[in-house]
């Protein structure tokens, strides 16, 4: 298990370094870090910043909602979200930000290419909630929370 | 000092520095601050907040005392117990609009609760016309007897004069 980083940790804010080396070590890394990410309750989504480990790789399991399209368990090494569509407005929470719900616009659907833990090069188009975790965990990497992306809970009804 | 807290309320004519001027005051006095809605509410500008305070409430009033007199705002303190780090995650949030007519939030609020809902926060506004006021209020809370009863009875809450949607919120962790 490793140590989650909360706000205002100055490495949450940093941008990521891509990987370069697919080994050992790293497929070891990214099972501690899935650890941390199912051992938090309700987590769907981490990102290797979170745990102050400055290197672009996020892991998301969506699975356990019932009823949504998924793709499982993903591992993103050097992820990239190459397309956007629509747009939808949804709660997101934070391991890094506890106690804190908040409203934030995302793409309904992206598609993105990355690498597995192995480096193999692997590519998904993902919508809805899971669409979501991915932007949520991609960010990270850029050193973007979803606190930066708030929008208010009025904002979509009375705004002209 | 750990529970010391009051629930401060304040309301006035809208004007710049209500804001700054109360909160300065409470920071020279050595106040902690915790949550607070503070909303322009038709002209008027209101302010409820936690505040955390080693002295009494006199003296957390008499620090008050003169911003409010030189701002024209009506102070109040209430004694409370100031929980915090201790938030619900709300589950559904609740659109109601229509036509401005009395008894509408008490229809709908009855209802609702009737139906298992806890709000959180609901927020309201009159909106359209002087002629042709509109109502809106939205909600946020927990459906505490689940999602489908509440959903039930929106759909027979919904006629010609409002509109009620339901959207559920589901939370992403990540």
């Amino acid at each position: 298990m490793l140590e989650v980083l909360t706000i205002p940790d100055p490495r949450l804010k940093e941008i990521s370094a891509p990987v370069e080396e697919f080994n050992a070590e790293l497929r070891l890394f990214i099972a501690e870090l899935e650890e941390t990410m199912r051992a938090s309750p309700g987590g769907v989504g981490i990102a290797a910043s979170q745990v102050g480990s400055l290197q672009r790789i996020v892991i998301v399991d969506v699975s356990s909602k019932p009823d949504i399209t998924h793709h499982g368990r993903l591992v993103l090494v050097n992820p990239e979200i190459l397309a956007w569509e629509g747009m939808a407005k949804g709660r997101e929470g934070c391991l890094s930000v506890p106690d804190y719900t908040g409203n934030v616009i995302r793409a309904k659907k992206i598609g993105l290419s990355a690498f597995d833990e192995y480096g193999k090069p692997v590519s998904y188009e993902c919508e809805g909630y899971e669409a979501r975790a991915i932007q949520h965990e991609v960010d990270h990497l850029d050193g973007i929370l979803f606190l930066d992306r708030l929008v208010s809970r009025r904002t979509d009804l009375y705004k002209r | 000092m750990e529970n010391n807290w009051y629930m401060l309320t304040v309301i006035g004519k809208d004007r710049p520095g209500i804001v700054a001027g109360i909160t300065t005051e409470l920071y020279k006095e050595g106040c902690y601050l915790g949550e607070a809605s503070m909303i322009r509410l038709g002209g008027d500008f209101t302010i409820m907040m936690m505040v955390q305070y080693d002295g009494n409430e006199q003296a957390l009033e008499n620090c008050l005392n003169p911003v409010a007199h030189k701002m024209s705002l009506h102070l109040h303190l209430d004694k409370i117990k100031g929980k915090l780090h201790d938030h619900r995650t709300p589950d559904v949030s609740i659109t109601v609009y229509g036509a401005d007519k009395s008894g509408i939030v008490a229809k709908v609020a009855t209802e609702l609760s009737g139906a298992g809902l806890d709000i959180f926060n609901l927020e309201s506004i009159v909106g359209g016309s002087k002629e042709k006021p509109i109502y809106i209020m939205q909600m946020e809370g927990h459906a505490d007897k689940g999602i489908d009863i509440l959903k039930q009875k929106i759909e027979k809450l919904t006629s010609k004069e409002i509109e009620v949607h339901l959207e559920i919120i589901d939370t992403m962790l990540g």
